[in-house]
């Protein structure tokens, strides 16, 4: 087998490899474990860019074995999967070197490593995976090697979250699964095609609906749609990198990204149009917006806050590619990439101020931006990026969308846009709000053990890191690596839209 | 004629075994030390043999299609044929995989047994160091796979009656009186079985004049005395392999025997008397049974599903849970019938049983071992009172939660291929009732399987560990969980072997 054919699989045995090495190791072998687990993720990183650079030239990257009759275990880059893939791979190495300060001296880490790297090694396989039938082995395996890290802490309380996380998830996973049967049996192995796999004449329209119905319902419990989105803000019992990973890299975009395949390369987005099927999605991408952001403004515990935030913001993504046009869909596509660095700031800001100040709740959050400028900075810049100002990263995204609403002649969407937008301010400034402008309580000036400069530098690096990115990609979304420019790429190349410049 | 290795090759998986019991029940004389050191050697010798001439089968089959050979020449419909297609070799593989593995976990399960009995409760296999395990596991294994190979009707009568009488023994090998109870219940229902079978066989002697399968298969016809015996052998089957309702003794079987027999019952003895519904329905009986026959299996087979996982939720000790996991799991077996009278891809069907009959033994063998293991270690399997047990035995554990995987039916296991097949069958026959039993019986299965495993996993102080299980006992368990995750992975060469001599055959769409 050739370079071209095998890099796919290689992309996705480089995390889990070294998972599985080190699952083996002791804990105490804490150099060695990170220096395989870094090499694993620096190698990797560096083959994801070599496939980038090759799909961005029109390469082939295709693995293909038979598994049942007819059905084929299918690996296949393209533009789309590299957006998902560059994304997990290079927020995997940010939260691996946060998880490292974050877990120093607390035990289990060799387990934590391994399935962080499992779980990243699945998210590889979703991107990748170039058949409904592999999407879907790559999807339960997700759930598989995200368990042990919900229910890492060991506790009865992280027990009882970790079942729920398994039923709720297994149950979308099962209707997935009728969903993908029984579109093999209407139309055979279904490959993800740019412009859709089928045509609409494999089936009356109504079994064509029911299907689509069942995929969807099935990706719906991981992208958190209401009424199934009960298991993501519990799931915040896990330690705050895995909240990191679930919400901005892995568990809610595997849903997401499926939403994007199903809608796009497998229906098509004329024929979802014609069978009339995405309007209620629109509708309740809608609802889930509105929901998860009225229940943030309600949430002191901030690690619950933010979850909520992510019920919300990731339904974004949905209502883009539900609006039938190009600019949301380039808005619903790109915000996968946003939502996902803004909330993994977020996310390892909060964890840095729970370890270093303990401080979890906002109402004790007075003047921990005096003791933590650095943290509480990149929290605050990360936070105007999720509210929409211009020109950070969300502000790139809302445009999108609202200009979509308009050009699919659904104005009301808009409306969803701006309440949205105004429980966003709503749920995020009173945080800045105390961190920058009340007096510091006696908890949060207090100066921890050693002289820590603000956090653990291991901690903090990454922070800087991500904020840096969230900055980034809103500002430079006119160039052509960015982001936005890649989405573009897809619109252009995947789903032959033109893209007026 | 066949080729000059065929009759080796077709011989062996049953010869090697009877020889080891013969040699294993011939040193049980022997002083301890030595008659011991003789019965593990035959056993593994056994062990090894045995996979190594089903590998050689497989090599025959897969090359020149089903084979036969008739013992000592004589022509059917007269002598006695020994015949292997797909479907025989997978079951061969079946018994020389679990019970390869099975032979090298007794190892040490029977090793060092009289040695602690702090507890002054019973522990797992005190009552027999393993001198009449060898002979009566190696004997049963002849009898399985002279089952799987058998060509005639009468043939499986016998080897299903040896194998009754071996599997009776060995769950009275713990000599308890809760254990002499289980097997004398068992042999009561594995007579009862085999005479319902041996009625069915009858009647249809009777009416076609020929025992011979395939000659059967030709003669059958739609007639009164066809489905009689179509009821006999159906009625005396299920009852065997214990489908819902008639599993009443299934879970006192398997949790009061030794694990290691629970182990080899469950994954095999069981699978058996399925293989041979499998056989005579799709072989013999084949355009002769009425659909609603087929219809009728298939809903205590759903019922089956559900009320075995019901039940596994609510059972307080792990091998009582694992073995109403196998009546949820048998269920799943028979949904075939329906699937295929139903109008189902027959293929689907019919291979997606076959192959649960494969992951299933795997994963539930390296369950009841796992098991097994526990109570070695701690003289009990109360759930509640295994909290934090992964610290102690982390072997065990893992491998009874990467056995989970292909019981709950996600990928990449052997469970996950074989539920596709079957769910593909149930919605191509529009019977999407028994798909939504197939997803929700996935669901329950996590249910139960997480009662046992979340407590397992927490962290708490526990009580010290009594005994540290031999190794063997712990990697054949693990080996074992692996094999059932790695089927998923290997299913096109094992489906292309199960399609030789298959009486469907793959329908591939867009061909």
């Amino acid at each position: 087998m050739s370079f071209p054919t095998l890099l796919p699989l290689l992309i996705i045995l480089c995390s889990s490899g070294v998972s599985f090495a080190i699952l083996f190791l002791g804990d105490d072998r804490s150099r060695l474990r990170t220096t395989l687990y870094l090499g694993g993720e620096v190698l990797k990183l560096a083959l994801v860019l070599v496939m980038l650079r090759g799909i961005y030239l029109g390469d082939d990257y295709e693995l293909r074995i038979p598994l049942l009759p007819g059905i084929d275990f299918l690996l296949k880059a393209n533009t789309l999967s590299m957006l998902f893939l560059v994304l997990s791979a290079g927020l995997w190495l940010v939260t691996t070197v946060y998880s490292i300060g974050y877990l120093r001296g607390k035990p289990h880490q060799s387990r934590f490593f391994a399935f962080f790297g499992f779980s990243v090694s699945a998210t590889a396989g979703i991107a990748l995976a170039g058949n409904l039938f592999t999407f879907f082995i790559f999807f339960e395996l997700l759930t598989l090697a995200t368990y042990p890290l919900i229910v890492h802490r060991d506790t009865p309380e992280a027990m009882r979250v970790g079942r729920l996380y398994l039923v709720y998830t297994l149950s979308g996973g099962v209707v997935l699964l009728a969903g993908a049967v029984a579109m093999q049996l209407v139309a055979g192995s279904v490959e993800f095609t740019a412009g859709g796999a089928i045509d609409g004449s494999e089936a009356n329209n109504a079994v064509l609906v029911v299907i689509f119905f069942l995929l969807i319902a099935g990706l719906a419990v991981k992208n958190a749609f209401v009424p199934v989105h009960g298991w993501l803000p519990q799931a915040m019992v896990a330690p705050t990198p895995v909240s990191a990973l679930l919400h901005g890299v892995a568990v809610v975009k595997a849903g997401a990204f499926g939403i994007v395949r199903v809608v796009y390369e497998v229906y098509g987005i004329d024929l979802a149009q014609s069978l009339g099927v995405l309007f209620p999605i629109t509708v309740i991408a809608s609802i889930t917006i509105l929901y998860g952001s009225l229940m943030a403004v309600r949430q002191d515990e901030l690690k619950k806050r933010l979850a909520y935030s992510t019920v919300s913001q990731v339904s974004y993504i949905a209502l883009g590619i539900s609006l039938f046009g190009l600019i949301g869909a380039i808005g619903g596509v790109v915000h996968l990439v946003h939502q996902g660095v803004m909330k993994v700031t977020l996310f390892l800001c909060a964890g840095a101020v729970a370890e270093t100040l303990g401080i979890k709740h906002i109402s004790r959050m007075n003047g921990v931006g005096r003791r933590m400028p650095w943290t509480m900075g990149a929290f605050a810049l990360a936070s105007f990026g999720m509210i929409g100002l211009p020109p950070l990263a969300g502000f790139v995204s809302k445009w999108h969308l609202g200009l979509g609403a308009m050009e699919a002649g659904q104005g009301w969407v808009i409306a969803v846009l701006i309440g949205s937008t105004i429980l966003n301010a709503a749920y995020f400034l009173p945080i800045i709000y105390r961190a920058f402008f009340l007096e510091p309580t006696e908890e949060a000036a207090r100066q921890p053990k050693k002289s820590r400069f603000e956090a653990d530098w291991l901690m903090l690096i990454p922070i800087l890191t991500v904020a840096l990115l969230s900055l980034l990609v809103g500002v430079l979304a006119g160039s052509s690596v960015s982001p936005l420019g890649w989405a573009e790429l897809i619109a252009q190349q995947e789903w032959n839209y033109d893209v007026d410049r | 004629m066949a080729a000059p290795g065929t009759s080796l090759a077709i011989l062996l998986p049953v010869l090697l075994p009877l020889v080891g019991a013969t040699v294993a029940f011939l040193a049980g004389g022997a002083s301890l030390k030595t008659g011991r050191r003789v019965q593990v050697g035959t056993g593994l010798l056994t062990a090894a043999g045995v996979l190594g001439s089903v590998v050689l089968l497989w090599s025959v089959v897969a090359a020149e299609g089903p084979v036969s050979y008739q013992l000592a020449g004589w022509e059917v419909p007269v002598g006695i044929a020994l015949r292997a297609d797909g479907l025989s070799v997978l079951m061969l593989l079946t018994t020389a995989l679990v019970g390869g593995f099975g032979s090298i976990y007794a190892v040490g399960y029977f090793s060092s047994n009289n040695e602690d009995r702090r507890t002054g409760r019973e522990v797992e296999g005190f009552r027999d160091p393993g001198r009449s395990f060898w002979p009566l596991w190696l004997f049963l294994w002849a009898a399985l796979n002279g089952l799987f190979l058998s060509g005639d009707a009468f043939n499986l009568y016998v080897t299903l009656e040896l194998l009754g009488l071996s599997a009776a023994a060995l769950i009275s090998l713990g000599g308890t009186g809760s254990a002499l109870a289980a097997g004398m219940r068992y042999l009561m229902v594995s007579l009862l079985g085999s005479l319902a079978y041996l009625l069915g066989v009858a009647l249809l002697y009777g009416a076609f004049g020929v025992l011979d399968i395939s000659l059967l298969g030709e003669n059958a016809s739609s007639v009164p005395a066809t489905w009689a015996a179509l009821a006999f052998i159906s009625l005396g089957m299920a009852l065997k392999t214990g489908l819902f309702p008639l599993h009443f003794w299934l879970p006192s079987a398997y949790s009061a025997s030794p694990s290691v027999a629970s182990a080899l019952l469950a994954a095999l003895v069981g699978k058996a008397s399925f293989y041979i519904l499998l056989r005579l329905w799709f072989d013999v009986f084949e355009g002769s049974v009425p659909a609603v026959s087929g219809q009728l299996l298939g809903a205590f087979g759903a019922v089956a599903i559900l009320w075995g996982a019901i039940m596994a939720v609510r059972q307080r000790r792990l091998k009582l849970l694992l073995a109403y996991s196998s009546v949820s799991q048998i269920g799943y077996l028979f949904l075939v019938f329906a699937l295929v009278t139903g109008g189902g891809r027959g293929f689907d069907a019919w291979a997606g049983a076959s192959y649960l009959v494969l992951a299933h033994a795997s994963a539930k063998a390296a369950m009841f071992m796992a098991a097994g293991a526990i109570i070695f270690a701690l003289g009990h399997d109360d759930i509640d009172r295994l909290r934090g047990i992964a610290q102690k035995l982390p072997i065990p554990v893992a491998s009874f939660a990467i056995a989970g995987i292909t019981i709950m039916g996600l990928p990449t296991s052997g469970g996950f291929t074989a539920k596709w097949l079957l769910l593909s069958s149930s919605l191509s026959s529009g019977q999407w009732w028994y798909g939504g039993v197939i997803l929700a019986g996935g669901v329950l299965a996590a249910v139960y399987l997480l009662r046992f495993l979340n407590p397992a996993l927490i962290q708490v102080k526990t009580s010290p560990v009594l005994r540290i299980p031999p190794k063997s006992m712990s990697v054949s368990a693990f080996m074992l969980a692996l094999i059932s995750l790695a089927l998923g992975l290997v299913s096109a060469p094992l489906l292309d072997l199960l399609a030789v001599g298959a009486p469907f055959q793959p329908e591939v769409p867009g061909e």
